[in-house]
């Protein structure tokens, strides 16, 4: 289970999250939702070890991650797929899915097969650098890529970002599929409509703190989130 | 000589200067494309490796164990230099690292002038590297056979490093993109220091080469070869591999297309006339030959 309690992130004098509480329990899919600065990939960052929190706890299945390294943070199946997708552009599709499981000792034969059958193109497009891609298919690679490290739970920000309605359902449709295979996921959308619809519950943030959470039906049916979403300070920036 | 033998004259002193160029490219390359770092102390690496075999041949150890010291010395020295002067920095603003690097040049330029006075020495070569092969009119020197030979290894070891090994491509990954490299779990710090290592030990070939090449060591050695470098790198596209090693090999025909076709009077200003040929270049492909116009990473 990841927990965060009363966290705190400053960049500089800018105080980015403020308190902010958020639980995922296993094999939950949590969305986090809110406008642009509201916090949200500070959130995914300082889970993730790349920001600091400059207060409150932050721990998974006990073990505190605010003082671990990035790399012992992969190395406990934490897995945060970026938003923009940042595949590396010069390396073959291949070398991108080797990258996903560089911390690996065991056999990945098999998280590999199952990424090609979740993205066939992927396999296809197996020699091209990552650049050559489209960016749906680069969105692919970068879940691809995140699912070769055997995510416990994985943190997609932003995976619909940019792309056409068609790619958009099927990344929905692996992120259903990787749900019910018991991954617990924390999704960070601006597509809420569609987020709700998938995420068993769901926080709303607003210029660096959690303004509303729920189930999943309970924020779809709460016209208070379009609110929450204009309400928001523009100016956090993001990491 | 028949214009074909002089031709050929002339391409093996071109690719003989080159393979230095771009071994010393490389080093230069690995880190900035990682640090966004331009290393100048990556020169003073040369004569560190260079001082070490120097005196070890005075104390009467053979050549090559000499060779191998110097070698190690140079990995070292660049090891060090990482942990101790850049490490601390990393993240830093590029203006900030890159005055480090000029301070970490002053540095190591001075402890060399106290601790082997600022006079040249002579640079003991072993006969094989002083000797020529003469074919027909051809005089090819043994030094320049070697420095091509030692050059092809290393570049094709290299290339096989970064295609085929897992801190290989996660050196690519990162300098690509450092922050998605994190998040995946590669070790930043190993791969960094790995890519000094590879850098530093290519500069003590080079220091040995460059030594025996010049006849001398001194504790400035290392300012021509990595204002070379340096410039073999932006030819080529900096924090770029293949572009290094393209760039220094363009430099050095470069220069031995200047040096035989110019008049005499002009020929001790030929760096002047690569200058000049490299801001045209620049001119037209800001980037380098191999540079991107992709925008700055964060």
């Amino acid at each position: 289970m990841l927990t965060l309690a009363k966290l705190d992130i400053h960049y500089g004098h800018v105080h980015a999250l403020k308190g902010v509480s958020i639980e995922v329990r296993d094999g939950e899919l949590v969305t986090l939702l809110g406008a642009n600065g509201a916090g949200k990939s500070s959130t995914l960052m300082a889970i993730s070890g790349i920001v600091r929190p400059s207060g409150g706890s932050l721990s998974y299945d006990g073990v505190d991650l605010s003082t671990a390294s990035s790399r012992q943070i992969v190395g406990m199946g934490v897995i945060h797929c970026p938003e923009g997708r940042r595949v590396f552009g010069s390396l073959t599709v291949q070398e991108n899915l080797r990258m996903g499981a560089v911390r690996r000792k065991d056999a990945v034969r098999d998280d590999l097969d199952y990424v090609f059958s979740l993205f066939p193109v992927l396999k296809d497009r197996m020699r091209q650098t990552a650049a050559t891609l489209s960016g749906g298919e680069q969105q692919m690679l970068a879940i691809g890529r995140a699912l070769m490290a055997k995510p416990q739970l994985l943190m997609l920000d932003e995976p619909s970002l940019g792309l056409a309605p068609i790619v958009v359902q099927s990344i929905f449709r692996v992120i259903r599929e990787l749900h019910r295979k018991g991954v617990t996921i924390l999704l960070v959308e601006q597509n809420v409509r569609q987020a709700l619809a998938v995420a068993d519950r769901g926080y709303v943030m607003a210029s660096g703190t959690v303004v509303m959470s729920g189930t999943g039906a309970e924020l779809r049916n709460n016209t208070d989130i379009e609110r929450a979403y204009l309400s928001s300070a523009p100016g956090t920036g993001k990491p | 000589m028949t214009p074909l033998e002089l031709l050929l004259q002339q391409l093996i002193n071109a690719v003989s200067v080159g393979s230095l160029y771009a071994l010393m490219a490389i080093g230069l390359a690995m880190v900035f494309g990682i640090l966004r770092l331009i290393n100048f102390a990556h020169g003073d690496l040369i004569m560190v490796g260079s001082y070490v075999a120097l005196l070890l041949t005075t104390i009467g150890l053979p050549f090559w164990v000499a060779a191998i010291a110097g070698i190690a010395a140079s990995t070292l020295a660049g090891l060090l230099m990482e942990r101790l002067a850049y490490r601390p920095i990393r993240g830093a603003h590029e203006v900030s690292m890159l005055l480090t690097s000029f301070s970490v040049t002053i540095l190591l330029e001075n402890l060399a002038i106290i601790l082997f006075r600022p006079t040249s020495r002579p640079f003991p070569a072993p006969a094989i590297l002083r000797g020529v092969i003469e074919l027909g009119q051809l005089r090819i020197a043994g030094l320049d056979v070697i420095a091509i030979a030692v050059a092809a290894v290393l570049l094709a070891s290299l290339t096989l490093f970064v295609k085929r090994t897992n801190i290989g491509i996660s050196m690519r990954a990162a300098s690509q993109d450092l922050l998605a490299a994190r998040l995946m779990g590669i070790d930043v710090n190993k791969v960094i220091a790995t890519a000094f290592a590879i850098g530093s030990l290519m500069a003590g070939v080079v220091g040995l080469l460059w030594s025996a090449r010049v006849g001398k060591v001194d504790p400035l050695m290392g300012f021509n070869p990595v204002l070379k470098a340096f410039v073999a790198s932006v030819i080529g596209g900096l924090g770029s591999l293949s572009g290094a090693v393209i760039g220094g090999y363009v430099l050095g025909a470069l220069e031995i297309l200047l040096q035989g076709l110019l008049p005499a009077a002009l020929t001790p200003y030929r760096d002047a006339f690569v200058f000049a040929i490299l801001i045209i270049l620049l001119l037209f492909r800001p980037n380098g030959i191999l540079g991107s116009s992709e925008k700055e990473k964060l």
